[in-house]
């Protein structure tokens, strides 16, 4: 019986639990020099000046390095026709953020190097801040005076049209709040010369490959000079793809200084340096008949992108593709225009730009079935693309692979008792009970591995019958060393504990991707099943040859290749692949996995809460969830995913935000202030099994790491909507604290 | 200053700033690397530690304060030949950790949640979690490992 499909437990654990985690913080390097940024206290501002002899006096600072000090080229915009959009690293003349890195000290201690950082003195001369994203729309306040503050829009001439037919016509001007991704573990690198003249760098990263890429390029060195490992990484969603200018600046530090650098940044920094998500206004409208039959559909994005073009300026042409959800609508228009402020940069955080395209379509459907006094299930029924119709283009010119909307729907108010928790809706309702109940339901569709982009991977038998497997991405929690061994038993009969896999090094894995966007499966996977499938096709072609035997007859195990029922004619791993060698037909097969498009996981949320009516707190009483993503290769680890996508999702919903004063003063830059989602804010989860296999890779897999956050945010929207909506309340915007609540009551 | 601390069982000495923090000392001082550090406002809970068998975030506690007293991290669970504690086993099982940064620190809150309950609920150890930050598993199946924890140290019992 095949092991895919199995709840296998972590290989990766045992060690993290004994607390041997190889975080970059816990590296034992030789005499580092520890490094500090001093970053920007004003939100905007220029300066011609930095003062560095106070800090060189204090014991311990070796260095402080400022722009001027450093050879490095700037991380280039994300938007090919602004280049001037292009991240400094280390400001110039001018600060764009709070938080942005100024200078860098360099000290004997992590003490020294902070009390140094203190003592360095720009000349900041404060300039008007925009933090509003539509006030930066009037270019009144110009973050690079050479251009707008709109670094990229979309043109689109509205269609006078695009509501004819509909009865009703609901608009809303949604948002979407800002975001602070929050791994536990900090931005960190280390930084280490060696003899030979080579850089080795360790990073909390999700793609060590990008990262080795963007410093090469930076500091204009030879190909070979950078070794990026990611060793265990503390968490990124997201955040940890983008290579920021402070790891440019340690990685040319430690090349100007010939000395070990290590950087481990405080939380404190890392809410204002580590890229924020989300961040768009959405000016929607939904139009349908009286009888629930949708008719068109209006999406304009206003994306706000922080300082700087980073991923956050292209983010809301994912939230136009994936506009129009589960839905048929005739007619979808989307818009969006991505501007400049002066906060933070945006870019990727878990779901990154499809979390918001759901929770518009979501929300407004509910608004809209409040306005045709529907039940919101009943609406989605009327509307679901049916599973006969894929594969299906949409509107917006997204390829949807495979999907059953309607069965998850189903299935999620079946398991929650949808027709009960009505009931008991309207109970609470009669005896006007203080604490209300609100059911809220989201059917999702998303995008995995969007652009379809490839990956590498790598098998080979070892002299000693061991099994390494090489893989393009990398792991920050996802349990890759589990997974892809796996797909490397399943195909070559080993145990588990043969295979050791090897990721994130740009020194033993020549090429890769990288882990984000909900690819590394459906891509590295699928590259490391297909080398191992390759793998065992020489291993039988080999033991054939020695054993006398048709090919056919022979079968791969723990032990080695033997004859089909002649389990004592075996030969062992150790000599098969020494035998292959010599006959120049190794076991060892590298090859790239490149899928054709990319594919479209789905589901549907049911969140049930109570609200206060008299405190407007919220407590989430159940969520329920279907989260389709194709076949599951361990139900253990997808499930897992799930769980920390719906509380991030949740915490949305009902929590966080990341919030600046009008001046640009960040209101809440610790984990004081910003409200990270804890345990008794959360409930058990109740997720439901279901797969629909796709056909864009052969283990029919889809991604899973971001569903639970898309699907989550609107179910517990809609439910908290929902258990006010009969005192008059038809939309309040997120994050939906008691305060809001009792506004909107009153 | 000097503080003298039994770690793990062990007697250990050392030299220090008064401003010296109790993560630090086992950090820096001690090697002791397993006990992480991830915030500055005593928020997230991952630098938790047991001082004379409580649970104590040992960023907020001076290293001078446990001069004479037991601390336990994380390492000093697993038998020395790595065979895991029964709890740290329940984690594994329950998949109850991800990136696996928070997990020293929910290890020990745990510890002192099991030590401080004869018998636990869902909503009991929820509070007992309070404290302690994880951004991977939604809790879900961390709440899950401690209650068959709770279980499995019973019956062993």
């Amino acid at each position: 019986m095949s092991i895919l499909g199995s709840r296998v437990v972590r290989r990766e654990d045992p060690s993290l639990l004994r607390g041997e985690g190889r975080y970059v913080a816990n590296l034992s390097l030789d005499r580092p020099l520890f490094a500090c940024f001093v970053i920007s206290p004003f939100a905007h501002a220029t300066f011609s000046q930095i003062t560095i002899e106070d800090a060189l006096a204090v014991p311990g600072v070796r260095h402080v390095l400022r722009a001027s000090d450093l050879t490095a080229k700037p991380i280039p915009s994300a938007i090919r026709d602004r280049p001037d959009g292009a991240r400094p690293i280390l400001a110039i003349d001018r600060v764009r953020y709070v938080g942005e890195p100024v200078a860098l000290v360099l000290a004997d201690s992590p003490e020294a190097a902070y009390d140094g950082a203190e003592l360095v003195y720009a000349d900041f001369d404060p300039l008007d801040a925009v933090i509003d994203p539509e006030e930066a729309l009037t270019d009144a306040t110009r973050l690079f005076p050479g251009g707008s503050n709109v670094f990229s829009s979309s043109q689109v001439e509205p269609d006078p049209h695009l509501f004819d037919g509909a009865d009703v016509v609901v608009s809303e001007r949604l948002i979407n709040q800002r975001l602070a991704p929050c791994s536990l573990e900090t931005r960190a690198m280390a930084a280490v010369p060696t003899p030979d003249g080579r850089l080795v760098i360790y990073s909390s990263t999700q793609s060590a490959h990008g990262l080795k890429r963007t410093l090469t390029r930076c500091l204009d060195i030879d190909d070979d000079v950078i070794i990026v490992r990611a060793l265990d990484v503390g968490g990124g969603f997201g955040a940890k793809v983008t290579v920021y200018p402070e790891d440019v600046a340690i990685a040319a530090a430690a090349l100007k200084t010939g000395r070990g650098i290590k950087w481990t940044e405080d939380r404190g920094r890392s809410m204002l340096g580590l890229v924020h998500g989300r961040a768009q206004i959405q000016n929607v409208e939904l139009g349908a008949t009286k009888d629930g039959t949708l008719v068109g559909y209006r999406l304009h994005v206003i994306q706000d992108c922080g300082a700087y073009p980073a991923f956050g300026a292209v983010l809301p042409t994912l939230t136009c593709l994936m506009a129009q959800g589960t839905y048929a609508i005739p007619k979808v228009e989307t818009s969006y225009v991505s501007v400049a402020t002066n906060t933070t940069p945006i870019s990727a955080y878990r779901g990154a730009g499809r979390p918001e395209a759901a929770a518009a379509i979501e929300r407004m459907m509910d608004r809209l079935a409040l306005e045709l006094d529907m039940d919101p299930v009943e609406l989605r029924r009327r509307n679901l693309i049916p599973k006969n119709a894929f594969p299906l283009r949409t509107q917006t010119g997204a390829n949807y692979d495979v999907g059953d909307y309607l069965l998850a729907l189903d299935s999620v108010c079946e398991h929650a008792g949808y027709a009960q928790l009505r009931d008991e809706q309207r109970r609470r309702r009669v005896n006007q009970a203080p604490l209300q109940l609100g059911i809220g339901v989201a059917v999702y569709v998303e995008i995995t591995n969007g652009g379809g982009s490839s990956e590498y991977g790598r098998v080979q038998v070892q002299d000693d019958g061991s099994v390494l497997a090489y893989s393009g991405t990398s792991p920050h929690g996802q349990g890759h060393a589990t997974a892809w061994s796996m797909l490397v038993a399943n195909e070559l009969g080993v145990s588990l504990d043969q295979v050791q896999v090897i990721t994130g090094d740009t020194d033993l894995v020549p090429r890769g991707v990288g882990t984000f966007g909900s690819r590394s499966l459906q891509t590295g996977g699928v590259a490391v099943a297909q080398a191992a499938r390759e793998v065992s096709i020489r291993a039988k072609r080999v033991a054939a040859a020695i054993l006398e035997a048709s090919e056919a007859d022979i079968q791969l195990g723990i032990g080695g290749a033997f004859v089909h029922g002649s389990p004592s004619m075996t030969i062992d791993w150790s000599t098969l692949a020494r035998r292959a060698k010599e006959i120049d037909d190794p076991l060892d097969i590298s090859l790239d996995f490149d899928p054709e498009d990319a594919t479209f996981p789905f589901g549907a949320h049911l969140a049930v809460v109570e609200v206060d009516t008299e405190t407007g707190q919220t407590q989430l009483v159940a969520l329920t969830a279907v989260d389709d993503a194709g076949k599951i290769l361990n139900p253990l680890l997808a499930e897992g995913q799930v769980h920390g996508g719906l509380a991030q999702g949740i915490a949305q919903a009902l929590l966080e935000e990341f919030r600046y004063g009008d001046d640009g003063t960040p209101l809440t830059p610790n984990f004081a202030d910003y409200s990270v989602i804890s345990a008794p804010e959360l409930t058990s989860f109740t997720l439901i099994h279901q797969e629909t296999p796709t056909f864009m890779n052969p283990l029919g897999a889809k991604g899973i790491g971001e569903s639970g956050t898309i699907g989550a945010t609107p179910a517990v929207w809609n439910a908290v909507i929902d258990a006010i909506s009969h005192r008059g309340v038809r939309h309040i915007n997120l994050p939906l604290t008691p305060h809001k609540i009792v506004e909107a009551l009153n | 200053m000097r503080v003298e601390v039994t770690v793990n069982g062990q007697e250990r000495v050392a030299d220090v700033e008064p401003r010296t923090l109790l993560v630090h000392l086992l950090r820096e001082h001690f090697a002791l690397t397993g006990t992480n550090v991830g915030c500055d406002t005593s928020s997230c809970g991952a630098c938790t530690v047991l001082l004379d068998g409580e649970s104590v975030k040992s960023c907020t506690v001076l290293a001078a304060q446990a001069d004479g007293r037991a601390v336990t991290t994380i390492e000093g669970l697993a038998d020395l030949d790595g065979t895991l504690h029964p709890l740290q086993r329940a984690f594994q099982e329950n998949h109850a950790l991800q990136c696996g940064y928070c997990t020293p620190g929910m290890v020990m809150v745990s510890m002192s949640i099991l030590a401080e309950h004869d018998t636990l609920d869902e909503a009991t150890v929820r509070e007992g979690l309070e404290g302690n930050l994880c951004r991977c598993t939604g809790y879900h199946n961390i709440v899950k490992a401690v209650l068959a924890a709770k279980e499995a140290m019973g019956a062993s019992r």
